[in-house]
């Protein structure tokens, strides 16, 4: 056993948590105040090699670890989710079906401009009626004369719509199996392909200067070598792709909680109250202990789910129960961060109030918590 | 050209700081290490001046400091520094500026150099003093408190900062520099730069492999602690109660044309 991280990892961890204090966090109460996508983050989060960070060097990224992936992930969304949900979605969602499942050509002409942070990709899994069954994706795509004509409706596309957005990676249908259900393909659908169309940004409860859409196929026509991986394979392409996502989402909640965590803690130390700062009441030392308690066993989970993945081992099961213990405690943390604030951890001059704001959805977005709960349940072999 | 940085390894600057009542020195366990900030601005001078140089420019970093200190010296490896030398030796212990001044002096001689340039100070003593005595000891003319450096063949030009304002100044190569916090803005490392320092040489060297003598450390230190005190806590501000915001701009001026402001 060995807890202390490499010389690389602990540079990486504070390089993002310098660039997270000074650049992202006086930025965030404004992005979200505005629901506006940080352009100019992006660009500086990918001048320091970001957003290629786990890809090969020789596909334009900085070649570096899932631990230290998950460590920049996590001290970019103590300073903003926002911004550190652009950031996962870009590099776990959008990057990695390219890197996994290109071919050289496809690793060329989209992975390389991704992992560089000159463009942005969707993942299109989740659609208006196939959300936790993404099995039951009804949109269609059908080869004709060298072409698939795609026909159907993506929801909640992150990244899928910022100017720098260069297209979306879907699943269709593309046949029948011999069994007689669904065969489902990737494909990847670039931006200006006619007949393909974003919606407006959805106006959010949190996240909300992160960019997400939905998208609209009509006919939409591209090339046939723009097929991702094997044909029939999408569903399962995604859902590998997904067990990976899953650390990110737990280095989100568990960076999350940390800011909520170390804003309460400060809090509690300058507000006074009946003569004396409220740090000094042992029912706010109490939930400060449990905060720091549930954050750390978190955080715990999370790396561990990076080392089995960096160390080739089965990861699936850790990376969901980091996922969802993470994504609870991220909960429990940001409740209490308000608790502690009283009436002003419910004004927006308060980072708290938007935390708060911003948890939620890492219970629902890449598997709820209940289909986490089915994740692990099939993997104990229930 | 040959650039050299010197830079210091200090206690975290946003940590507590405390002084040992026996030893008479800072305490430096338990506190995290990093890059004295004030170097961060003499290393992003001497990128700046390599990158528009380009050619065979080189900018090597000179710092004395327990081997264990490493990890630090690589953030400037990989903020794009070339190489790293490292005096570590257990008798450098104790030593203050002028033997400081000293060693370093024999180590960037030994590696040699065109430039070489320093922040104005260290956050832990916070003497400035060190660019004046190396530039001394190394026998080349020191432009210190500069705001602006560059290199027009094989002279430096720089502004320095005054009281008042800035003086231009020159002086032919070789020779030393040390640079202000206006003068430029530190990069940060790139995951590139981190994942490329790896590759790049730190010389560890003993104090008598860099041909230095007793000079150095607790015996050689010419200069003594002979005790310290906590500076009084500073009083509360004057505060003015102005009837509206007339009264009380008037107030802020009588005050700055009092202190010299305007
Ligand atoms: C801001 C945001 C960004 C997103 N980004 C993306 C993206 O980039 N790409 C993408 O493809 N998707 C994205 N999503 C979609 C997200 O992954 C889905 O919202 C999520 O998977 C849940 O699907 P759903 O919303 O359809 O909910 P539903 O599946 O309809 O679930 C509703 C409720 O029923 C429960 N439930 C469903 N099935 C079961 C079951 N079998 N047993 C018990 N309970 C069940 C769920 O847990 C949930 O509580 C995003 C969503 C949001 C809000």
């Amino acid at each position: 056993m060995n807890f202390d991280l490499t010389a690389d990892q602990r540079a990486i961890q504070t390089l993002c948590r310098d660039f997270a204090e000074n650049e992202v966090k006086p930025r965030a109460e404004e992005m979200d105040a505005q629901a506006e996508f940080p352009y100019d983050l992006v660009k500086k989060m990918a001048d320091l090699g970001l957003m290629g960070l786990p890809f090969p060097e020789e596909y334009g990224g900085a070649g570096a670890d899932t631990i230290s992936y998950a460590l920049a992930v996590m001290e970019i969304s103590r300073a903003d989710a926002s911004t550190g949900i652009t950031l996962a979605a870009h590099v776990s969602l959008g990057s990695t079906p390219f890197a996994m499942f290109g071919t050289e050509e496809q690793k060329q002409k989209y992975l390389v401009p991704l992992a560089r942070g000159e463009m942005l990709w969707g993942f299109g899994l989740t659609e208006p009626q196939a959300g936790s069954d993404a099995g039951g994706t009804r949109t269609r795509a059908e080869l004709r004369d060298g072409s698939w004509i795609i026909n159907g409706t993506k929801a909640f596309i992150t990244n899928s719509g910022t100017d720098l957005s260069g297209g979306t990676t879907i699943t269709a249908i593309t046949g029948t199996d011999e069994k007689g259900r669904p065969e489902i393909s990737n494909i990847a659908v670039p931006q200006d392909t006619p007949g393909f169309t974003r919606s407006k940004k959805y106006r959010k409860m949190g996240w909300k200067a992160s960019d997400t859409r939905e998208l609209a196929f009509e006919d939409a026509r591209v090339p046939e070598d723009m097929l991702l991986g094997a044909r029939g394979r999408g569903l399962k392409q995604f859902l590998k792709i997904l067990d990976g996502g899953r650390i990110s989402v737990a280095a989100l909640s568990v960076g999350l909680a940390m800011g909520a965590y170390e804003e309460a803690l400060a809090y509690a130390k300058e507000r006074r109250q009946f003569g004396q700062p409220i740090s000094k009441f042992q029912a706010i030392q109490f939930k400060l202990a449990d905060m720091l308690m549930e954050i750390e066993h978190a955080k715990l989970m999370m790396l561990r789910a990076a080392w089995e993945k960096d160390n080739g081992r089965e990861f699936e099961m850790s990376a969901s129960l980091a996922k969802l213990y993470s994504a609870e405690v991220s909960r429990r943390v940001v409740n209490e961060a308000v608790q502690i604030h009283g009436g002003y951890g419910f004004m927006d001059e308060y980072p708290v109030s938007r935390m708060y704001r911003d948890q939620k959805i890492n219970e629902i977005g890449e598997g709820t918590n209940e289909v986490q709960r089915l994740v692990i349940a099939r993997l104990m072999g229930l | 050209m040959k650039i050299v940085v010197t830079v210091k390894l200090v206690p975290d600057t946003n940590a507590d700081k405390r002084i040992d009542p026996e030893t008479k020195r800072l305490v430096r366990t338990g506190v995290e290490t990093v890059l004295n900030p004030f170097d961060e601005y003499a290393l992003e001078a001497a990128l700046q001046l390599k990158e528009k140089a380009g050619g065979d420019t080189t900018v090597t970093v000179v710092t004395m400091a327990p081997e264990n200190g490493k990890e630090v010296v690589r953030k400037a490896l990989a903020m794009g520094a070339d190489d790293a030398v490292m005096l570590s030796d257990p008798q450098a212990e104790g030593s203050d500026v002028w033997g400081t001044a000293h060693a370093l002096a024999k180590a960037i001689a030994q590696n040699g150099f065109d430039l070489v340039v320093c922040g104005t100070q260290s956050t832990d003593a916070i003497t400035g003093e060190l660019p004046g005595m190396l530039a001394e000891l190394l026998g080349v003319p020191g432009l210190t408190y500069l705001r602006k450096l560059e290199i027009d063949g094989t002279t430096v030009r720089a502004e320095r900062e005054t009281d008042n304002g800035y003086a231009r100044i020159s002086a032919p190569l070789p020779a030393l520099a040390s640079v202000t916090k206006s003068i430029n803005e530190p990069r940060y490392p790139s995951l590139r730069g981190i994942m490329g320092a790896k590759k790049k040489t730190i010389a560890v060297r003993t104090l008598a492999e860099a041909g230095v003598g007793q000079e150095i450390g607790n015996a050689g230190a010419r200069t003594e602690v002979t005790g310290f005190e906590t500076p009084p806590a500073r009083g509360k501000g004057e505060v003015y109660q102005a009837a509206d915001a007339v009264a009380g701009a008037q107030k802020i001026l009588e005050f700055l044309r009092e202190k010299k402001f305007v």
